[in-house]
Formats: C-alpha cells, structure tokens, sequence
C-alpha cells in the first residue's frame, strides 16, 4: 500500500517535472511563432536539451540574498509556492483503474478523498501565502507591492474559481473527483453541460495562476519583476517551477472537473480488454492537459495584460454576478434538463 | 499507542506551541505566520476526529480567508518595515490572576467530570436515570467514524448539508445576512478615505482646466 | 484514540492562550489573533464531542462559528485599517475615546 503510493509519486513527479521544464520550452517556441522568430533550436536536436540547459544555469548561479530580506521568510516562499503547486496532484485521478491480475490499483495517489473538490479549493487558497510571504520578506517596494497585488487578485478570483465549480458539484451531487468523472462518463461532459461556469473557472484560473492577461503580480514594465524581483538562482527556480506546475496542476484540474477526465466516448463500445482501456484513458488524460495547457501559453501570448482597475472590475462586476447567474441556471438545468 | 494517537500528540504539541508564540511574539509577522501553524495544526486534529469537511473549511475559511486578512492588516498597518511592537503590559498581574485561574478551572472541570462517549451506557456510572441522558444525548448511533462506515465514503458533508437544509436552516439563512451585513460594512468603512480624498490636498496648486 | 479529556485539553490550554494574548497585548491585530486562537478552542471542543458522542450538531455548530468568525474578521480588519488611516497607530490603549 505504502509502496504503491511511493510508486506513483515517484511517477508523477517525475512527469510533472519533466512536464514543467518541457512546457517552458513548448512557451518559448509558441512565443517564438506567434511573434514570427525562430524560437530556441541550438541545445540538441530542434532546441530539445534546452530545459536541461535552463536548470543548469539557474543553478550554478550565486544566490544573492538581499541586505534587507527576512532571511528565513525569504527561503520559505518559494518553498510554500512550489507545495502547495504539487500537493493539488495529489488526489487528480489520471486514470482508471489499473489491474494487475486481481490487484486493482486506482491510478490517483491518494484515492477515496471523498472531498476532492473542497480539498483542491483550500490548497488554492494556501497558494496566496508564497507569494505574499516572497513580497513582504524581500524587503523592497516593488515585492511588496507585487505581493499584496497578487494576494487581492487571487483572494478576488478565488469566489470566482469557487461558484465556477459549483456548477459541477451540482450537476454530479458530489465532491468526489471520481464520481464527477463517472458521472460526466455516463451523460455529456460537463464542459457542454455547464458551459458558464466552465468559462468562470477557466478565466479565474489564468487570474489564479498569475499568467496573462492577469499577470499583474510580476507585471514587468510597472514592477521590475514584482514578487520575485529579489529572487535569484535556485529560489527564483522554485517560483518558476511553481507557475508551470500551477498551470499543469490548473489543467489537469479543468480536465477532470470539466472535460470528463480519462473518459473518451464511444471507446468503451470497442470491446477492448481492461488494460487497453486503461492505458488509452491515461493517453486521453494526457492529450486533454496538454491541449489545456498549449490554450495557457496561446493566451498569453495574443491577449494583452489587463490594467489593475480593469482586473477587480472583471472580477466584481462582471464575473461574480456571472457566477451567481451560473448557480441559478444550473439548479434549472439540474431540475428540467438532466432529472 | 497506534500511529493516530502519536499524531494527535504531535498536532496538539503544535498547537499549544504555536499559539503560545502568537500571544507572546514580539514580532507581529511572526505572530500571524504562527497563527498559520495553529490552524492548520486544529484542521489536522479535525481530521484525526474524523470530521473531513469541517477540517477542510478550516483551511478554507481561517488559513485561506481569515488569516489572508490578518496578513494584510499587519502588512498595511506595519509601514513596510516590520516595527517592533515591545507594548507596555498594562495591568500585568490581574491578567495574569484571570488566566491562571482560568486554566486551573477547566483542568479541574475535564479532569473531574466523567464524559459520556457514545457507546457507554453512562446511567450505570452516573446518578440520574436513563431516560435523563437519552434526552441530553440524542440519539447514540455510534461514532461519526462508524457512522461513515456505514453509508459507505459519503464523508460527513452529505449529513452535513442534510442538516444545515433541514433542522438548522433559519440559523443558516440568518448567518448569509449576517455575511452580507458584515460585507457591506466592511467596504463602508474601508471607503471612508475614497471620500475624504475628494477634498484638494493642496489648494496653492494650479487646477488643470481642460482647453 | 486519545481519551476526550485530552482533546478537551488542548482545547483549554488552547483557550487560556488566547485569553492570555487579550488581557497582555496591546495591539489590536494581536488582539484580534487571540480572539481568534479563543474561537478556535471552542471549535475543538464541539467537534471533539461531536465525535465523541456521535451527534453531527456539534459540526454544524462549528461551521456556524466559522462563519460569524469570516464576518468578524472582515469588520474588524476595515475597523484596523481605518484606525491606522486616522490615527497612525494600532495600539487599543490609546483608542478609548469611542469618537474622533
């Protein structure tokens, strides 16, 4: 049992990382291809050792603390950053269940969460810390604002995030990522079923993530680099893994929450064996993030970043009364359309 | 001793700690990043008791909500440096008169009260009657824990929502207005300086006319 | 399991604690930290004796309070922050003239 566990967080660790530094680069080449350059193609074949040479040189470099940085707060940041990106993984269901012989073993590191969708929204929630904590340690102006900019963002698009997801605990009547999967398997998928509170959770979680258009935290021209202004070499590392894993964490989310998770349909009518259906909703889980995540990196390089007064309005104004609107339309739809 | 009990002494050691370091830290950042440790130490023995749901809204509402706010106020109020806060205790002893008895009675009152769980039959141990108990306790199905094991993984949210819909609903809609109300004020007085503001800060300054 | 005195214990030392951080300190976010260590104590103690006697009210309850503490927080903090906007200062021994 222990094992088993230690197994797959072995795995999906090490594809989460490797995800991670292979998303830079899939970001730098769509970057390059949108503004009509070439893009990173020197370290191996088509630029491919690239991530390889990224980690090296954010690790040989000296890490500079700076004079008036709270020390122990100043290392604990990004470390808090980096967890709470991680430990979301924890209770995404990847798969089906896999049997090896008469041993069932469910592909998600910590299953029978029967409160998954809470549990994703309180780790959300820790997330603030890091970033607010970096800001204030740092002991420089642009940090700290960058800090508690980025602290009322994600405290304004957390209601957002919360009343996007409402729709799905509703229409499945579960906080279970597993029920939600098995009932998204049994109708349609819940993107089509609640498409409303799909585009509130997707929009909240690029404000969530602190990528553009909502990347005022780090907003370069206003802020030098916002939190992690003060940050360098290994430190500054850890941030930038824990925006990638926040991303691959946000899509693995939305794919489960709304895009039926390692369901495909009609595959189950082929008649094929339990592994086959297995390994083939591993490889559609796969493909579902990854389309998610090239739509992260598509944003960011064709919207333009939002102005701060812009930002709360979308947020307040717009989205929220959007998420009450979600809530009635679902609680129509649950009783008319679906009962 | 299993492995829940050594995590319960552990969270609760956690607890005790952190909190004293809270009342007691010079340092008003430390303290809220103390608080942290507190909650997240009480949101472990909830789901050491069983109580998933509740353990997560801790997260949700004390870590996520509550203490983001604290941080704010103290990043607010603290003038981007952190300024030691060496206050002056006023009226050290009566304090401390009122916490030390405090404490002593309700160590007195846990140590010397005989708790009922679920599966005693306290009528036995205790001098009133049975029918007196049944009425203070509801009725005993049996721990929470057994209770989930029961019905299957339904967690305790299910009942949960079953009862805040049904026995405790006017207490439920009453605390939504209490959230609105608490809502409102709290942007009415934060907008106090919108309002001020719209004096001029400095009449001697030339206007801009428009052209 | 850990026999409920025990929990309710912690609870106790839990809830002198924050009692302790009210009478001592003077700064009122402090303060507020203390009331909410308090709060906190007795959430413990409810779900301890919801588990203990099997009886869901007790988690009920502490969702309510967790509620109202969401509301006095919100309240409290503008209270602060307005206070430190007038005053410059957050020390609770020098705001007692209730109007300025």
């Amino acid at each position: 049992m222990v094992i088993e566990a230690l197994i797959k967080i072995a795995i999906v660790l090490f594809v989460v990382l490797t995800g991670v530094s292979y998303t830079v680069l899939v970001e730098r080449w769509v970057c390059a291809w949108v503004q009509d350059r070439i893009g990173p193609n020197r370290v191996g074949p088509l630029g491919l050792f690239q991530p390889l040479a990224d980690v090296l040189k954010l690790l040989l470099k000296e890490d500079i603390e700076p004079l008036m940085a709270q020390k122990w707060f100043h290392w604990v940041a990004p470390v808090i950053s980096i967890a709470v990106a991680f430990s979301v993984l924890a209770i995404v269901p990847f798969g089906h269940v896999l049997m090896l012989g008469n041993h069932a073993i469910p592909l998600t590191i910590a299953s029978g969460i029967n409160i998954g969708v809470l549990y994703i929204v309180a780790l959300t929630s820790l997330g603030v810390y890091g970033i607010t904590l970096a800001g204030w340690s740092s002991g420089s102006k642009y940090s700290l604002l960058g800090g508690l900019r980025s602290s009322a963002q994600m405290i304004s698009y957390e209601l957002t995030l919360g009343l996007g997801l409402l729709s799905v605990i509703m229409l499945s009547g579960s906080l279970d990522l597993n029920t939600i999967i098995n009932s998204q398997a049994q109708g349609l998928w819940n993107v089509v079923r609640a498409p409303l509170g799909f585009l509130l959770f997707f929009v909240s979680s690029f404000a969530e993530t602190n990528r553009q258009p909502f990347d005022l935290p780090e907003a370069e021209p206003e802020l030098v680099g916002g939190y992690h202004t003060e940050y360098s070499s290994m430190k500054f590392a850890l941030f930038f893994l824990a925006e990638y894993a926040n991303i691959i964490t946000a899509s693995a989310v939305m794919t489960v929450l709304f895009f039926g998770g390692w369901h495909l349909p009609f595959v189950d009518q082929l008649g094929l064996s339990s592994l086959a259906m297995t390994i083939i909703g591993v490889l559609a889980f796969a493909l579902k993030v990854i389309g998610l995540l090239f739509v992260f990196i598509w944003v960011r390089w064709t919207v333009p970043r939002f102005r701060y007064d812009q930002l709360m309005n979308l947020g307040w104004k717009v989205l929220l009364p959007l998420g009450i609107l979600n809530i009635i339309l679902t609680a129509f739809e649950k009783i008319y359309l679906i009962a | 001793m299993s492995i829940f009990d050594i995590l319960f002494y552990l969270f609760a050691a956690a607890i005790v700690l952190s909190a004293a370091f809270v009342s007691l830290s010079r340092n008003i950042v430390h303290a809220a990043f103390s608080l942290l440790f507190t909650f997240l130490g009480i949101a472990g023995v909830y789901v050491l008791l069983s109580a998933d749901f509740i353990a997560v809204s801790q997260i949700l509402i004390y870590v996520g909500g509550i203490l983001v706010l604290i941080v704010f106020g103290v990043m607010l109020t603290n003038r981007v440096t952190n300024i030691d806060i060496r206050a002056a205790i006023r009226s050290r002893i009566p304090a401390f008169i009122i916490c030390a008895g405090l404490l002593a009675l309700l160590i007195a009152f846990i140590t010397q009260a005989h708790w009922i769980r679920y599966d005693e039959e306290p009528w036995k141990k205790t001098p009133w009657g049975k029918n007196a108990v049944e009425q203070v306790t509801k009725p005993l199905q049996g721990s929470v824990r057994e209770v989930i094991d029961q019905q299957g993984s339904q967690g305790t949210a299910a009942e949960i929502g079953k009862l805040l819909m049904s026995d405790y609903m006017l207490p439920f809609e009453l605390l939504s207005i209490v959230l609105l109300v608490a809502l409102i004020g709290a942007a009415m007085i934060a907008r106090q300086e919108a309002v001020q503001k719209k004096r001029p800060l400095s009449p001697s300054l030339p206007t801009e006319v428009s052209q | 399991m850990a026999p409920l005195s025990h929990y309710l214990a912690v609870s106790a030392i839990l809830f002198v604690i924050g009692t302790a951080g009210v009478l001592f300190r003077r700064n009122a976010i402090i303060v507020f930290m203390c009331v909410e260590l308090m709060l906190n104590a007795v959430n413990l103690t409810l779900i301890a004796f919801s588990q203990f006697l099997g009886d869901q009210t007790g988690q009920i309850l502490v969702f309510f309070v967790m509620t109202v503490a969401a509301a006095e927080a919100a309240v409290g903090l503008a209270i602060v922050i307005a206070l430190f906007r007038n005053r410059q200062t957050v020390d609770i021994a020098k705001v007692n003239i209730l109007k300025w």
